[in-house]
C-alpha cells in the first residue's frame, strides 16, 4: 500500500511531543456479511510501532474493533524540533507500510 | 583441518538465515510467525478477565482514580466512538481499552516504551451500549477504569 495511506503530525510542545495519525484501511474484524451474505474476511492493523530517531516509543496491538480508518494518538518526551518520528503498521493479511514526520 | 571446518559451519549458517530471509520475503512464512509481540490469545478471548490474563498475565485490576476515559455519554454511531485514555500513573507501562459488551472485548493495547506519556487516543467500534475499560499496568499492578457510553446505532452489524 502507498505511504500516502498515512497521514501523521508530531508537534513539540514543553518538550512533550504530541503524535496524530490518521491511516486509511478497512479494519474488517471478519464478522460482517456482505449483501450476499458471504463472511467478509477480516482485514485490520494489528500491530502499530512508532520510533523516534531510532528509539521505539510506542507499540500497539490491535483487534478489529478499531474504527475503520484508523485514528491513533499518543504523547511522548525526549525529543527536539527536526526530530524524525516514523510510524509503521502491519496487518493481519500482511501487509505493511510506514510514514515518517518531522518533529515541528 | 580445523579452520576448513568452522569456515564450513559458517558458510552453512550464512546460506540457512538467507533461506529464512527469502521464506518471508516470498511470503511463505504467515506474519503471524514474525510478528510474535500480537497477543493472539488475548484477542480471541470472549470475557475480560480471559483477554487480561492472556495479555498480562493478570486480571486482578484495581480501580484508580488516576485514570481518565474521555469518551461521549451518548454515542450516535458505534462504529466510530472516540475514546480517549491518560494516567497519571507513574511508571505505566501499558494501557489496554476494553469494550465490555464487544463479541471480542479486547481492542487495543499500547505498550508505552521510554518517553511516552500515559496518553493514547484511538477510535473504536462498539457493538452495543456497555462499559469502555482501561487498564493501565504500573509498575507491575494493574489498575482499571470504566466510563459507560450508550450506542444508539451499532457497530458491528454495519
Amino acid at each position: 500500500m502507498a505511504t500516502k495511506s498515512i497521514k501523521i503530525r508530531a508537534k513539540l510542545k514543553d518538550d512533550v511531543v504530541t503524535v496524530k495519525a490518521l491511516m486509511s484501511h478497512p479494519m474488517e474484524t471478519g464478522n460482517r456479511k456482505d449483501s450476499k451474505g458471504e463472511i467478509i474476511p477480516a482485514h485490520f492493523i494489528q500491530e502499530i510501532t512508532c520510533t523516534s530517531s531510532g528509539k521505539e516509543v510506542i507499540d500497539a496491538q490491535w483487534s478489529g474493533g478499531i474504527s475503520k480508518n484508523p485514528y491513533i494518538s499518543f504523547k511522548y518526551r525526549g525529543a527536539k524540533e527536526g526530530d524524525e518520528l516514523t510510524l509503521t503498521w502491519v496487518d493481519n493479511q500482511g501487509n505493511s507500510a510506514s510514514a515518517t514526520a518531522k518533529v515541528s | 583441518m580445523k579452520t576448513d571446518l568452522k569456515r564450513r559451519l559458517l558458510l552453512k549458517g550464512s546460506v540457512a538465515t538467507s533461506t529464512i530471509g527469502i521464506a518471508i520475503g516470498a511470503g511463505l512464512l504467515s506474519p503471524t510467525t514474525v510478528l510474535a509481540a500480537w497477543p493472539k490469545e488475548a484477542f480471541a478471548a470472549k470475557d475480560i478477565p480471559g483477554a487480561l490474563n492472556a495479555l498480562l498475565g493478570a486480571d486482578n485490576a484495581e480501580e484508580s482514580d488516576a485514570i481518565k476515559i474521555k469518551a461521549p455519554d451518548i454515542a450516535e454511531n458505534g462504529a466510530v466512538v472516540p475514546v480517549t485514555v491518560s494516567t497519571t500513573l507513574t511508571g505505566a507501562e501499558s494501557i489496554a481499552i476494553i469494550a465490555a459488551n464487544n463479541p471480542v472485548p479486547l481492542i487495543a493495547n499500547f505498550d508505552l516504551k521510554e518517553g511516552a506519556e500515559g496518553f493514547v487516543s484511538s477510535r473504536i467500534k462498539m457493538g452495543k451500549s456497555g462499559d469502555v475499560i482501561a487498564v493501565v499496568k504500573a509498575d507491575g499492578k494493574l489498575y482499571k477504569a470504566a466510563k459507560e457510553v450508550k450506542v444508539t446505532i451499532g457497530g458491528c452489524g454495519g
